[in-house]
């Protein structure tokens, strides 16, 4: 029975049907809201969001801007210059995901460093580097630990493991960083105008619809968590729309499959017990307090920036890049003097338009 | 990168499973989903499961849905005036 919900579901999701019904309701409720920009923070909600074409399919009045939603594209130069040092220094092999390899640093990208003979392993889960440190027991194994609250409680559980294994020769750049504090940060721009937030699915699984309750009731915005389907997205959409049209504000979950209001509690309890907040700066929005992750003290025999001192290149920015502007939701990607020409998905100027979840590369590769 | 799919749990053996999804079996560890049954379908994230599909709560997005769907078709899609999109 209840198999058959979830199938119908799934399929109802990507059909046409619903989607041209859930269209048609958010045409009535645009009559009553006027003119709305709704902004998801979500790297792969911006890939969805453009891959169907969305955009196009709304009403004129409903705008969806891109916030800083891919963890690869708010991660400053700085941490990509510290891996490739670290990838460079002898007897160090650095693991990461395969978003990072190709993002440029201040003059370098992992991969470029990788050509050149730096040892760069790109791994699926934090778990294969922490197997890949049991087999080459001759080299130390550093994991690049970038991505938000999703990722961040996979890398605590390898970091727990390691510990509780003392495997000898693993440890962790951490880089990690919280979507709400990024949030607030933005809120707090003069420049924004956003009526309301499309908020990340799979962050919200680990840390819980109710963590944007203090958002909402300090800034009155609309939020729904939203899954990844193109009916998904829709329907967050629609609902933003009628707290809109009806005056409300207040925390809803579309994606309610998976979303609960306390989120995961064990993937909540490692986040606990392995980090703790930090101030972190990410490209776009400055540093803002406590919107970063770093070892807590048990875990500072694990952190790669104590164990293996490095000095990395100077912090240098890509000339020309508006990926900053970008990324608050200031600027369009099409209206950057370099895109499509000087800055390409085969020749990237900016993170935003390397990462596959880039505001730039979804533009490029969907249209505007 | 937060990227997650949905797969069929196949086995358990303590913190690990194994799960299948169009014929393509993966392990994965259950330490953040340390209840998870056989059978459930789990949201896979960098080896991880980090949730389990609620059949209860997808019910009643197929239900918010159904509601949509008939109100848009009874509506007669375009301009109608009616306020049927409560949500
Ligand atoms: S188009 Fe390229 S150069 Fe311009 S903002 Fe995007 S990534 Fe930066």
């Amino acid at each position: 029975m209840a198999e058959d919900a979830r199938d119908a579901l799934q399929a109802l999701l990507r059909s046409g049907q619903a989607a041209r019904a859930v269209l048609a309701d958010i045409r009535r409720l645009a009559e009553r809201t006027g003119p709305v920009r709704l902004m998801e923070v979500c790297g792969t909600h911006t890939m969805a969001i453009r891959r169907a074409g969305i955009p196009s399919l709304l009403p004129p009045g409903v705008e969806l801007l891109s916030g800083p939603g891919c963890p690869v594209c708010v991660t400053p130069n700085e941490v990509v210059d510290r891996a490739v040092a670290l990838a460079r220094s002898p007897g160090v092999c650095l693991a990461t995901f395969g978003d990072m390899l190709r993002v440029p640093g201040s003059s370098t990208s992992l991969a470029e460093a990788r050509a050149a003979g730096a040892e760069v392993e790109v791994v699926y889960s934090p778990l294969d580097a922490l197997r890949l440190a049991a087999e080459r027991t001759d080299r130390a194994v550093v994991f690049a630990g970038v991505g938000f609250e999703t990722t961040a409680p996979t890398v605590a559980a390898a970091l727990k493991t390691a510990r509780a294994r003392r495997v000898p020769n693993f440890a962790v750049l951490a880089a990690h960083k919280l979507v709400p504090p990024a949030l607030e940060a933005l809120l707090a721009r003069p420049d924004l105008r956003v009526d309301g937030f499309l908020m990340p699915g799979h962050v919200s699984v680990v840390i819980g619809s109710d963590a944007y309750r203090p958002l909402v009731a300090r800034h009155a915005l609309p939020c729904v968590v939203a899954g990844f389907e193109p009916v998904d997205v829709l329907l967050a959409v629609r609902m933003l729309l009628a707290q809109r049209a009806e005056g409300r504000a207040a925390v809803e979950v579309e994606y309610r499959a998976v979303v609960r209001p306390g989120g995961n509690p064990h993937a909540r309890a490692l986040l606990d017990e392995v980090f703790r907040p930090v101030d972190s700066a990410w490209r776009g929005l400055g540093v803002i307090p406590g919107s970063g992750l770093e070892l807590a003290d048990d875990y500072r025999g694990l952190d790669a920036v104590a164990r293996f001192p490095v000095e990395p290149e100077p912090t240098r920015e890509h000339p020309g890049c508006r990926c900053g502007e970008v990324l608050v939701g200031a600027l369009r990607p099409p209206d950057c003097a370099l895109f499509g020409r000087a800055c390409t998905p085969a020749r990237p100027v900016g993170p935003c338009m390397v990462s596959s979840e880039g505001t730039c590369a979804a533009y490029h590769r969907f249209g505007g | 990168m937060c990227l997650a799919i949905p797969m069929r749990l196949l086995e358990v053996q303590g913190e690990l499973g194994k799960v299948e999804l169009g014929g393509v079996l993966r392990e994965v560890s259950l330490v953040m989903l340390p209840e998870a049954r056989v059978g459930d379908h789990v949201l896979v994230h960098a080896g991880f499961a980090i949730e389990a599909l609620s059949e209860a709560q997808a019910a009643e997005t197929l239900a918010l849905l159904g509601e949509v769907m008939a109100a848009g078709e009874a509506g007669g899609g375009d301009g109608g005036g009616g306020d049927g999109g409560h949500g």
